[in-house]
Formats: structure tokens, sequence, C-alpha cells
């Protein structure tokens, strides 16, 4: 019943999605608003649909519907109810309707914005938003329904299928298999519906796009409308891939927090094309330029994000080189394909109307700079998307499979993340349109030379690692300029206002919150910097089988294992749990469990460490096997990771600096639709 | 005059600036391929390539045969025999899905196999018919040294509840 419910309203948001995009067209077509009233109606109405299926599902998951296959295969008995609930995106079925359905929020959402000034967008807006949506709802219906339920045939064999098949009967199953183990964490509960949010809300800048190509419309209103989706889009996206990055340390027991698997890299590929885009949209706004560059940019994005749907949850790529396993591969690459052509067709038809307003002049102004920027973003992006497909490629060409690690991406994005951080120095000391050496030195000289101040005291104090201290050198380049840069707006302000320093550095960034918000964002990618210079290059680790009592010693740590302790669960785990006393220097400084759950209903253990954690290092301990009796000893394997945690906070300064930026800003919509920095006055004086 | 030459200028040093950038993307790519490549073999090629492929850096993939695993959690050596299975996921799947494939490879007497040396603390997925995805080197004994050992049980996500459940 409630399967059918589920079902139904899904069939119906699909079909609705249909009708609006032929709506949408045939309105604009025969000039009847009345049928573009009619597709915006649909676009809003697909979001209660959606809601409805989704809640549909949700209290199958919640009270163990195990007929139904999907509960079956992500859900048990003694799951705990969040789990039961956030397990809606705990498989692909469910993930991809959870997708839908985040679409559709976002999707009606925009349809109640104030359309005046911008009507002519509104129909092709709607039909790129409910194409969208209706690929993904037909792959819900078609292909991996989440309602689809097992029925038990004449013959005892047990079949998957949405309706009753001839002489079937309902089979219930008394238990599911519960949801995979290493997913039932609280990093695990928060990551991918931030890294969703931030793919959906990326569809809806791209439709102002495609909107602004159709109708013609040259100027930058469609970057102006989307600016704020864009920077929330991005915020979740970050924030995605900072807490899978914490998940991986808290709970895959290797010591590390970025693997360079395929799946990480089709995250991190639409947030780079969205970073460049970020930057590039700024030269758009204030000097009329690249606007081919940026249009681009965010159909690159969009296509990213859809080809980071499918890598992400179609499981594909977790064997080793398989792109076509799954029936919605196809699919998707048509859908990608389909969507990347007609968009390159569009902009291809609009090229002379987008040219720039001005010449590019100076090789060190912002503009310029943004450019580079841009430049080694996709540098990063073609090292990323090489490494994913080189082994089809390999296979295409040779006939032979080669495949790439972790070392390929580390080696060739290591001096284009460097020269990343050397341009995040240098731009926000240039000016717009013209900037020279002499001027940009003398504002660089001070940060620069503090910066080297700081690596020779590294040096002094005995770290003599190269690859390190370039890496602290530029950390400490971007640190000081970005210090320096607040410092001279709040002195000016204080000088001009007469303010105190706090009250001018506060109301320095809150009235100009995309550039103060975004130097926050770079202090907040120096500190993480600064963690993954700890990990990459410092880290040490050793493994041990050490008798109850027995030590292992680590760089200036000391661990004494005390005793183990094995209990069952409520929630239906067998937990092993080690006592390890951590000394430091000599002195106890504090207890750590690192334990081993198993869990009974998918027989798997998931390994969790226990870690002593502080600003320094942390020391980082796994407990990998015992035996029976726990006098005999048990084996550890143990890491030291020196300023790990800055990686962690640098990721709160990050989403701090993003929401700073992003937050609405009452003024900027009183300023007129393409002023430029064309007056004299500063724009950063106002 | 000098105006279209200090543009031609202009322009020239933008494409310079873009070319540098460039280059040293294509450079790190090529370089860093060629450095970190890495060749994927099925199990029969690898035995077939004999000497040919001694010490090199090779990632293969087989179905591990359960009573074969021993494991010293003292030394943490861990060793193990993988039968062969096909690569080709169109094969996979005309053999009907990786957990029939692996099934098949392991109580297959006839198919070829090696035996893996690791050293590390043994997964948690290691077990009989997993997939073992692992990247080491063949040495002259014959045996497989892993450096990297990933494992895939297709069973336990794909196989149909039914069997564990009472009705």
């Amino acid at each position: 019943m409630m399967a059918n419910l589920g079902f139904g309203t899904l069939v119906i948001a699909f079909l609705l999605s249909i009708y609006g995009v032929w709506a949408a067209v045939y309105g604009v077509r025969g000039k009847k608003p009345a049928w573009v009233d009619s597709a915006r109606n649909a676009m809003l109405l697909s979001f209660p649909l959606v809601t409805l299926s989704v809640i549909t599902l949700i209290i199958l998951l919640a009270n163990g519907h195990y007929e139904v296959e999907y509960v079956a295969s992500v859900t048990s008995n003694s799951m705990p109810l969040y789990l039961k609930v956030t397990a809606l995106w705990g498989g692909q079925p469910g993930s991809l309707i959870f997708w839908s359905w985040l679409l559709a929020a976002f999707a009606s959402a925009v349809t109640l914005r104030n359309w005046d000034r911008d009507r002519e967008f509104l129909p092709w807006v709607v039909v790129v938003s409910l194409a969208t949506l209706a690929f993904f709802l037909g792959l819900s219906i078609f292909l991996e329904n989440p309602f689809a339920r097992l029925w038990q045939l004449p013959a005892g064999i047990i079949t998957k299928a949405m309706f009753q098949p001839a002489g079937g009967a309902l089979f219930f199953p008394g238990d599911g298999r519960g949801l995979n183990p290493l997913l039932r964490h609280p990093g695990m509960i928060f990551h991918p519906p931030m890294l969703y949010l931030g793919f959906v809300s990326f569809v809806i800048p791209y439709a102002f796009a495609i909107a602004s190509l159709v109708t013609g419309r040259s100027d930058d209103r469609w970057i102006r409308v989307t600016r704020r989706w864009t920077l929330v889009a991005w915020l979740f996206l970050s924030l995605g891939l900072i807490l899978g990055g914490r998940w991986a340390y808290d709970v895959l027991g290797w010591g590390g927090y970025w693997g360079w698997d395929p799946v990480e890299i089709a995250a991190f590929m639409p947030w780079l094309t969205g970073t460049a885009f970020l930057h590039s949209v700024m030269s758009q706004e204030k000097r009329g330029m690249v606007k081919h560059w940026n249009m681009v940019l965010i159909i690159l994005t969009y296509a990213l994000v859809i080809f980071g749907t499918f890598l992400t949850r179609s499981g594909v790529l977790s064997s080793v080189h398989a792109f076509a396993q799954s029936a919605i591969g196809p699919l998707f690459f048509t859908f990608i394909a389909l969507t990347f052509t007609i968009s390159l067709g569009l902009l291809l038809h609009r090229w002379q109307e987008l040219k720039s307003e001005v010449q590019m002049t100076s090789l060190l102004s912002r503009e310029a700079l943004f450019l580079f920027n841009n430049l080694l973003f996709i540098g990063v992006l073609l090292v990323c998307f090489w490494g994913v497909i080189f082994p089809l490629i390999s296979e295409l060409v040779s006939g032979q499979k080669v495949t790439v690690g972790p070392p390929f991406y580390e080696r060739a994005n290591a001096p284009l993340f460097g020269g990343l951080l050397l341009l995040m120095g240098i731009a926000p000391l240039a000016a717009w349109r013209h900037s020279t050496g002499k001027t940009l030195w003398r504002a660089a000289w001070k940060p620069l030379l503090a910066s080297l101040v700081v690596v020779g005291i590294l040096w002094a104090y005995g770290t003599h690692h190269i690859v390190a201290l370039i890496g602290f050198w530029l950390a400490g380049w971007v640190a000081f300029v970005t210090l320096y840069e607040f410092w001279r707006g709040g002195l000016a302000r204080k000088r001009r206002f007469g303010e105190s320093l706090p009250v001018a550095l506060w109301r320095l960034a809150g009235r100009n919150r995309r550039r103060y918000g975004g130097y926050i964002i770079h202090l907040g990618i120096v500190f993480m910097v600064l963690g993954i210079i700890g990990i990459e290059i410092f880290q040490r680790e050793t493994q041990a089988t050490i008798p109850q009592g027995g030590q292992i010693t680590l760089g200036p740590y000391v661990m004494t294992y005390d005793a183990l302790t094995n209990f069952d669960t409520k929630d239906g785990r067998n937990v092993s749990r080690a006592d390890v006393s951590v000394f430091k220097s000599g002195d106890f400084v504090e207890k750590i469990y690192p334990q081993r759950d198993y869990y009974y209903d998918s027989q798997q253990p998931v390994t969790i460490p226990g870690i002593r954690s502080t600003w320094e290092d942390d020391f980082y301990v796994l407990l990998v096997d015992w035996m029976a009796l726990s006098s005999q000893g048990a084996t550890f394997k143990v890491f030291y990771n020196p300023l790990v945690n800055w990686l962690w906070f640098g990721g709160i300064v990050f989403i701090l600096g993003t929401l700073v930026a992003a937050w609405p800003e009452s003024e900027s919509e009183l300023v007129k639709p393409g002023a430029r920095v064309k007056s004299s006055v500063p724009s950063r004086m106002r | 005059m000098s105006n279209s030459g200090s543009q031609m200028f202009g322009r020239m040093k933008f494409f310079i600036g873009g070319l540098i950038i460039v280059t040293a993307v294509v450079y790190l790519i090529a370089s860093s391929t060629q450095e970190s490549a890495q060749y994927f073999l099925t199990i029969e090629e690898l035995i077939t390539k004999g000497d040919s492929i001694v010490g090199r850096n090779v990632r293969i993939s087989g179905a591990i045969v359960g009573e074969s695993i021993q494991y010293d959690p003292q030394t943490l050596d861990l060793r193990f025999i993988v039968a062969d299975v096909p690569a080709d996921n169109k094969e996979i799947e005309a053999q009907g899905g990786l957990a029939n494939v692996l099934h098949a490879a392991v109580t297959d007497p006839t198919r070829e196999r090696i035996q893996v040396v690791y050293n590390g603390p043994k997964p948690d997925l290691l077990r009989n018919e997993a997939q073992a995805i692992m990247t080491g080197h063949m040495s002259s004994d014959g045996v497989f040294y892993a450096d990297e050992l990933l494992l895939k049980c297709p069973t336990r996500y794909e196989e149909a509840i039914p069997q564990q459940s009472s009705g």
C-alpha cells in the first residue's frame, strides 16, 4: 500500500516534469504566457509530490517494511531509528530519490523569487531544472526503484518487482541486512547530504546560465542572480568534502583523510570548476571580461556534478576499472553528452554577443591573476580527470589495462597547488585593470619578508625537509598577505572614521562581505595546508603485537596495553575494546580506547581508532587483532600524525569564511546592475 | 603603429603566460603517469608473462581461496592463495555477476592460482570468495608480494536476502 503510494507520486512527479518542460517551451515559442505560468506551477508542485514519495520511503524504512527490497538491503531490526531514517541515502535507489527531492526543493524555491527584472529567464530555468529532475525521476522509476518489493513465486523463487508477478505472493523477510557498518557514523550521516546539496544547488546557476544563452541576454544578470546560489552550493560541496575526510580519518582506520580514490575525485572535480568559477565571475562583474569562460565553467561544473553523482553512487568505480557495469551507466553518459553538447552549441551560437567589453592589458592585474588561477584549477581538474579515465584510455589505445594511484595525483598536483597558493598571496595585493611590478612589490615585501623569517626559524629548529619548507613558506606568505590586507583596511577605516581597530575590522568585513569572507576562506586554507603538510610529510607509523602491560614507542609517545574488554551492545554489535594508556615524555597524558565492533547483521567488523588529539599532533591507535585470552596480547597499528588538527580547524575557518561571503548583504541589491569599477572611487572604500 | 605594436605585445605576454602553465600541466601529467603507471593484469596474464614481469609494479585481482588463508598475528604475515577471475566486466556479467564468477573461480581446481604474501593487519573483509585487488610485484619464486590489499565482497551487498530470513 505505502510502496504503491510512494511509487505513484514519483510517477506523477515524473509526468509533471515532462509536462512542465513541454509547457514552458510551448508557452515561450507561441507567446502564450499562460502556458509558462502553468509550467512554473508544475515546477512548484514537483516539490510536494517528491516530498510525499520521500516521506513514504522514510516511513517504510523506519518501520522495517522488509518486503520492500531497498528497506531490507539497508536497514535491520537492531538499527536505531535515526540510522533507519538516514539509510534513505545509504544505497543507490534511495540516494537517487533523495537527489531528486533536493532538486525539486531548490527548483520550487527558485520559482518563488521575484522575477520582475528577468521574466524572460523563467521558462528556460524551468526547462533546465525540470528536464534534470525528469531524468533523475526516470532513473528511479525505471531502473533503480526504491519501492520495488520482494515476491515469492509458486516455484519458491524470490524475485524483485514493483508489481505482483503472476502467482506471486509478497515475501516478508524477518530482518534486513542492515546498513553497511562503515556508514553508521555521524560523519556519514551528514557527509552525503552535504555533498548532494552542493551538487544539486549547482543546477540552479547552470539553469540561469542556459536561460541567459537561450534568450541572448549578454549582461551579467545571470551571475548576479545566482551569486548566492553558487556560494551556497560551493559551501555545501566544501563541507561535504571536509566531512568525508573526517569520516575517513575516524572510521576507515588507515590513519589518513584523503586517498585519491575515484569516488573522492568525483566529488572534488565539480568543486575545482566551481572554485574557478567563483573567482572568474568577479572579472565579469567588475570588468565585463571572460564571459565565454564563465559559461564554459558553469557548463563544465554541471556536467561534472552529474558525472560525480553517477560515480559516487553507482559503485561502478569500487570495482577497479568498471564504468559500464550498471544499467544506469550508459544513460548517465547519454544525458551528460546531450546536455553538454546542447550547452556548448548554445554558447557557440551566442559567441559574438559575449565578446569582452575591454581588453586585458596588465599581466599583474587582478583579472590576469584570476585567469592564471583559473588555468591552474583547470590543470588540477585535468590531472584528476586523466587519472580517473586513464585505465579506459590505455585499454582502448594499447589493449593493456594500466592504472595510476595516489602517487600520480600527489606528484602532478603538488606543484599546481603550490602555484595556487603563490597566486593566493599575490592576487589580493594586485589592483584591477592595471598593476605594475613596482606597486606590487611595495605592497608585497613586508609579508614576503615575514614568511621568509618563519622559514628561517623552522630551519633553525631542525626542519630541513625541502618540500615541507616550501609548503610552510607558501602558507606563511598567504597568511601574512591576508592579515596585512585586514590590517591595511582596518587602519584606513580607523583613520577615516575614527573607529577603534576592532570595530573598524568588524565593519570592514561587514561592509565587504564577499572580499573579506574570501580572505577568511584563504586563512582557512592556510591552516589546512599546515595539517596536510604535517600528516603527508611527517606522519610516522609502526605496528606490533604486545602482551598485556607491554609498550609501543612512537615519536614522543609511549603507549601501554592495559586490558581488553569484550561485550555486546543493544544495537547488534560485539565490541572488543582495548584500554590503552598514553604517555608523553614519560608523563601519563590520556587513556584511549581503540576498538573493533563486529556487526552481527552484516557480519562485518569495523575498526575504530583511539586518538589522543592535540594542536601539536595526534597519536592514533588501531586495535588490529587480539588473542582469545587477552593475557596473551594484542596487535596494534599506531600512527603519529603531527599538526593534523589544523586541517579540521582550517576546515571550520573555511566554512565560516564562506558563510560570511554568502551572508545576505542588503546594500548589494541597491547597487545598479552593471555598475563597474570605472569610477575613480575604489570599491573597497565605499 | 606603436599602439598596435604594444597591443600585439599585450596579447603575446598573456599567451606566453598561459602557455607556460599549460606546458607545466601537460609535463606534470605525462611524467607522473609514466612514473606511477601500474599494469593491471589478471592472474592468468601474470603467469603467462612469466619472468618478464618479475619485479615490475603491477595490480592484480583474484578470488580468495578461503582455506588457504594463514595469518600470524605476531609477525602480521598474511598468506593466501588467489584464483584467476576475468577482468572484463562484460565477461563477468555474462557469467552471472561478480559473486558467481568468484565462486566459480574458487571451486574450479583447474584455474590458475598464485600464492600471495602480505605483511600487515588482516583486513576485515578477507574471507573465502572475496575479491582481492592487490598492488605489488611478482618475485622469481612465483610468489606475489602485495604492498597494498583491497577487498570486495559482492555477496554481502548484492545477494538476495531470503537465505537468512525466516519469512
